[in-house]
Order: C-alpha cells, then structure tokens, then sequence
C-alpha cells in the first residue's frame, strides 16, 4: 500500500491542498510544504509552474509568473525536496504541471528525481490516456509513481472506467465547468447529479473533488459526495503578499479543517 | 490505418513526430466529438454545396492568379499573385471561418469563440457569426489590440465582443490560452475557430483542408495561364502557419514543387528578438499539438517578436514542422526591415500595398535561386489596410 492509500484509510473526509513550487519566494517550497503537513492537509499538490498553464485561472497562472521570474525550475525543485521527508514523512506529495517541462527535463529523469526526492504521484492534465499508456505507464511503474487523471462532467462512462483502471490514488472529479479558481456557476442540482452519477459507478479509486473550493463551507459541500476536496487558488491567494507564508499557509489549513 | 502522408495524418493526428492532441481532459470531450465527425461533415454534399456558394457568393472565389510582370522583370522571373488579399474581409483566414461556422451549425453548437493576432481572422470569424447570427466572442492581446485598432473596431462593428488578453506577452499565444480557457469554460453550446493549422488534432487537419482551395485554384489557373498545373516554386508566410498550409496543400505531393516557407526573423533570427521557429524551435507542446517550439532549456514558452501581429507565434502548425524536418518545403526568414521594403516594392511595381505578413514572403524574390523560365506563385495572404498605421509609423517613404 503507497502513502497515497495509507491516507485514504483514514475515517475523515481528506483535504488535498495545492501550491506553486517557487511562490512567493523562490525558497518557500519546503517551508510551505512542512506547515502545510503539520497544520493538518492530509495529502499535497506541489505545483510545478509553467509559463502557459491552460487548465488553469489567474490566481495560479499569477503564482506560477511570479515563480518562474523568482528563477523556479524542475532542477531547482529536484534540489529542494532533497530529504523532504526527513521533515514530512508520512503525507502523500503529488507534483502537478504541464507535460512541456516534463518532456524537456526527460520523463525517466523526472521519475527518477521525483522518487527519489519520496514523490507518490504525478498530475499533468495535458498528458492523453493513450500517451500515458503507451510511453509513460511503464516509467511511472518503475519508479512506483501514481499517476492522476480528471474526471469532468462530460468524461463519458467508459472512459471514467478506464480512467479508473489506470491508477492507484485517486479520481480527481473537476467539480464544473471552468479552469481553476473559478466561481462555481453551475445549478446544484446539476452538480449534484454528476458527483451521485459518478458515485453510483462504484469505481476502484476514492475521488477527491477539486476547481472551485475555497473555503470552509464550499469544502465541506464538496465532501458529501467525494472522500475529499482539493483547494489551490483560494490557498495562493492567502499567501498573497503574507509577510510569513507558512504560517499563512498553516493558518488557512486550520480554517479549513478545524 | 492509413499511410500518413504530408496531406494526410495519422488517425491520431501525426505528421511524422509532429500532431497529436495534448489537451486538459475538460477539452477532452468537445475534440473527440469534433475528431469524429469533422471529416464525414466536409464529405456531405449538402455541407460542400453551402460551403462552395458561400465561397463563390459571399467570399468572392476564385480568387485571380494574377501575373506579376514589373516584379518578374524586376527579379527575372516569372512571378504570378495568389490574391487571397481580394477576399470579402481583405485576407485567406474568411475561407476557414466560413468552413467552421458551418461545421459549428451541423455540431449544434450556438456561440463561436477564436483567437487572433493581426485581428485578420477575429474579422473574418466576427463577419461570418453575423452572417450566421452566432454570439461572438473574440480574444486578442492587449499589445496587438493597441497595433491593429481598425481591425478591433472592425470586429465591434460586426457585433463581436473582442476581450483583451493580458497574460504573458498579450499577444496571439496568450490570446490562444485565453480561448482555450473560455471553451473549458463552455463545453456545451461553444465553438473555438482556431485561426491557423496550430491546436490539437483535428485542427491542423481541419484547417488546412478548408484553407486548400487556394491550391486547388492555383492548380487551374497555371495550367490556363503557363500550360502547366506545377510552377517550380510555391512561396508563403508562416506564423501559424494557415495561408502556407493552403498553398502548398495540393503541391505537397508533388516533389519538383519546391516549397518556401517564410518566417518572421523579426530584428535578425539570433537577435533575441523573432519569431523563426523552425531555426530557434525544438519539439514541444504548445496549445495541445507537438510541433516545433521556442522554448527555454526548461521547456518554458518564450515570447516571440515580429513587427507584424500575425507572425509572432513561438511555434508551427504540426504540419510545417514536419515539412521543416523532413526538408520537403525549405524555411527562409525575413527581418523586419526586409519586409517593409518589399511592402513598398510591391505597392511601386504592382500597384498592390501587402499586408506585412504577406510582405515576409514578397521578400525573398531573390533568394529562391529562381530561372528566367522558372514559374514562382507567391501567395498574396491579405492586404495592407489594416498595416497603415505601421507603415505610416515606420515612415516608408
């Protein structure tokens, strides 16, 4: 059993928080990271920035602008969590970004860093299935990575299912239509249908929620049909201009989950 | 499977290493539906015979394939005009938009979003949704709405919302982002008309083959004009890479047709300031294609210059980066300055003001290594109205 599963055990609805690698300062990725596990996010996304991220909203678009001008890149990143788990050693730690770096960087390079570095799993939403399958699958095997995949509203049964097959973690269930950090429009009815659609599929993986939660109320929404939530801009934009961000970062954690 | 030719890619969109379709699964959807029946839509009679009459009626094809003379003299010669540049809306990109709003009706879908950089085809997508009476809404950078004010008064005139975007450089790539974020938005009722043969498979497909009347006319009129379908040299524009892709279409697998693509050298190709892909690129994935890209040692996408809005990409459609590798068309590129002089060339000897996209291609007359005998077609993508300001700024006389 992987960190990733050993979290799900728990008896608790779990809060998967997502930050930039490099933001506010180049230096606070490890800082961050720790304060994060200690005040309480049972499992981690550390984002790797890229300079033209499609999926998501401004808030990370910002933070990962901000990033790369502090000088943030995958040697860098791979430098950093050097004996990260020395001082975080039990919370899963997820990498999500965009193929391009990866590619450049080398995948074999990036999978060996990334666990070596004590990485459980690997997001990058512009990676197609069949790519994953055909060229990564064996590489993330290999260095025992996960790999994550989303699920929207118009992901179409079978492919939830295969979906499903590919991995060990979780379902990252897009909560509506829209990148991320967006207000959720949508009728709750409407969403209400999809998270017991998918729910009443009894997949293999548990799902988590993600896009669109940002506080207290809307993660405990979230929760009532997921094992978890995931919640990225709102926690970027509490580290907006903090004088000490860990502790910003610590202090939103507990807004959420005491 | 089919065999991949440069016409025809893979069933996964494949030109060589080049295609394929690296998208957010929340696009995932809309461009499988797309992948699916775009191809049985262009195949329909009913869509062809829309498709045709608007081309003919409404755009006003086929465009003339005019004889150069003063330029062929000049060069020593013989240079013949494409005049895309006399399509309604003064540029190639209406023959696209016209193909996809069809295609958006038959998908049922009710709002239109694009992208656009020199604004030529946010004008011609704008014209065609109130042809169509579609909701539209273009994105544009914010510095390439300061530079090409008319064409954005243009699209507001037609009716369209034009939304600045100000990530990044503000200019076509970030306007690209922009859409892509709007469709994830809009999965359901919305359309994106990518401008350009860019973007996941079926785009580069599904453009170049609404864009390949320019070729299929060409073909015609060579053999009415010189006797023969084939001239020795078939000469485009690259930014995206759409009027290239129209113009070499039905030459690409006829190898004595030489084909010369053109670039934007901006100040110089090693200037730090230009937009010569295939010379600064290195395979990567932009706006869902692999193809060729400018890009730091850290895969991060670099900011591309040219003076003209509609050739500053950092990258290629999949299709021309497989012709650049593959060596079938030859890459050349233009700075700045060399296309300005050939915008005023051209307006001297032919009575013809090219827009400055169209002006890169003009430029290199003399470098093709041409024969008295020799038939060169370069294709005239648009005209120089929506450059004035430019020219007039540059002080050309």
């Amino acid at each position: 059993m992987n960190r990733i599963q050993n979290a799900f055990q728990q008896d608790k609805k779990l809060l998967n928080i997502y930050f930039t690698a490099g933001y506010p300062q180049l230096e606070s990725t490890v800082p961050i990271l720790k304060a994060l596990a200690e005040a309480g996010a049972d499992l981690i996304e550390i984002g790797m920035p890229f300079s033209d991220p499609l999926a998501d909203g401004p808030v990370i678009q910002a933070s990962s602008t901000v990033a790369l001008h502090n000088g943030m890149n995958m040697r860098v990143l791979f430098g950093q969590l050097q004996g990260v788990r020395e001082q975080v050693p039990d919370t899963p730690i997820l990498l999500m970004g965009y193929l391009n770096p990866v590619m450049q960087f080398g995948v074999e390079n990036f999978c060996r860093e990334a666990a070596g570095a004590g990485v459980d799993g690997v997001i990058l939403p512009d990676l197609p299935l069949d790519d994953y399958v055909a060229e990564y699958q064996d590489i993330f095997r290999s260095h025992n990575l996960r790999p994550v995949f989303l699920i929207t509203p118009q992901t179409a049964p079978e492919r939830i299912r295969r979906i499903d097959e590919l991995t060990d973690s979780f379902l990252y269930l897009v909560s509506g239509p829209g990148t991320t950090g967006g207000a959720n429009t949508q009728a709750k009815g409407v969403q209400e249908a999809y998270f017991e659609r998918i729910e009443a599929m009894n997949l293999r993986n548990p799902r988590l929620v993600g896009f669109g939660i940002s506080d207290k109320q809307s993660f405990e929404q979230a929760c009532q049909h997921a094992e978890g939530a995931i919640i990225g801009s709102a926690l970027i934009r509490a580290l907006e201009g903090a004088e000490d961000a860990p502790a910003a970062a610590a202090a939103f954690v507990s807004s959420i989950v005491q | 499977m089919t065999v991949p030719t440069y016409q025809q890619p893979t069933e996964r969109g494949y030109y060589g290493q080049f295609g394929g379709a690296f998208i957010p699964e929340m696009l995932y959807p809309n461009v499988e539906e797309l992948r699916q029946q775009y191809l049985t839509i262009l195949a329909d009679p009913a869509f062809q015979q829309e498709y045709q009459q608007l081309l003919r009626d409404y755009v006003g094809r086929p465009t003339p394939l005019f004889e150069a003379k003063r330029l062929s003299a000049r060069y020593n010669t013989r240079v013949f005009l494409k005049r895309e540049d006399l399509c309604h809306t003064g540029a190639h990109k209406v023959n696209n938009t016209v193909g996809q709003i069809l295609l958006a009706r038959r998908l049922g879908k009710t709002r239109i979003i694009a992208e656009t950089g020199a604004g030529q085809h946010g004008v011609a997508t704008a014209t065609v949704c109130a042809l169509m009476g579609m909701e539209c809404i273009v994105y544009m950078g914010e510095v390439d709405m300061e530079r090409q004010k008319p064409n954005v008064y243009r699209m507001r005139l037609l009716g369209a919302e034009v939304r600045p975007a100000s990530s990044g450089s503000k200019t076509l790539k970030d306007a690209t982002n922009e859409a892509i974020r709007d469709w994830i938005s809009n999965p359901v009722d919305t359309h994106y008309i990518i401008g350009s043969v860019v973007g996941p498979h079926p785009y580069p497909d599904l453009v170049a083959r609404l864009q390949a009347v320019i070729s299929e006319e060409m073909r015609k009129q060579l053999l009415e004009q010189t006797g023969s379908e084939l001239p020795q040299y078939v000469v485009a524009c690259v930014g995206g890479g759409s009027n290239a892709a129209g113009a070499f279409y039905h030459f690409l697998e006829d190898p004595e047709v030489q084909l010369v693509a053109v670039e934007a050298a901006g100040h110089g190709v090693h200037s730090g300031h230009s937009a010569a892909t295939s010379v600064l690129g290195k395979p990567g994935i932009i706006h869902g294609s692999r193809t060729l890209l400018m890009q730091d040692e850290d895969g991060q996408i670099t900011e591309p210059y040219s003076l003209s809005a509609g050739l500053d990409y950092p990258g290629i459609g999949p299709l021309h980066a497989f012709l650049a590798d593959s060596k079938r068309a030859r890459f050349i590129s233009v700075t700045d300055d060399d296309a300005l002089k050939a915008v005023v060339e051209c307006s001297r000897l032919e009575g013809i003001i090219p827009a400055l996209e169209t002006a890169h291609a003009l430029a290199v007359l003399d470098q093709l290594g041409a024969g008295p005998d020799d038939v060169v077609v370069v294709n005239l993508s648009g005209r120089g109205d929506k450059d004035l300001e430019t020219y007039i700024q540059q002080d050309l006389m």
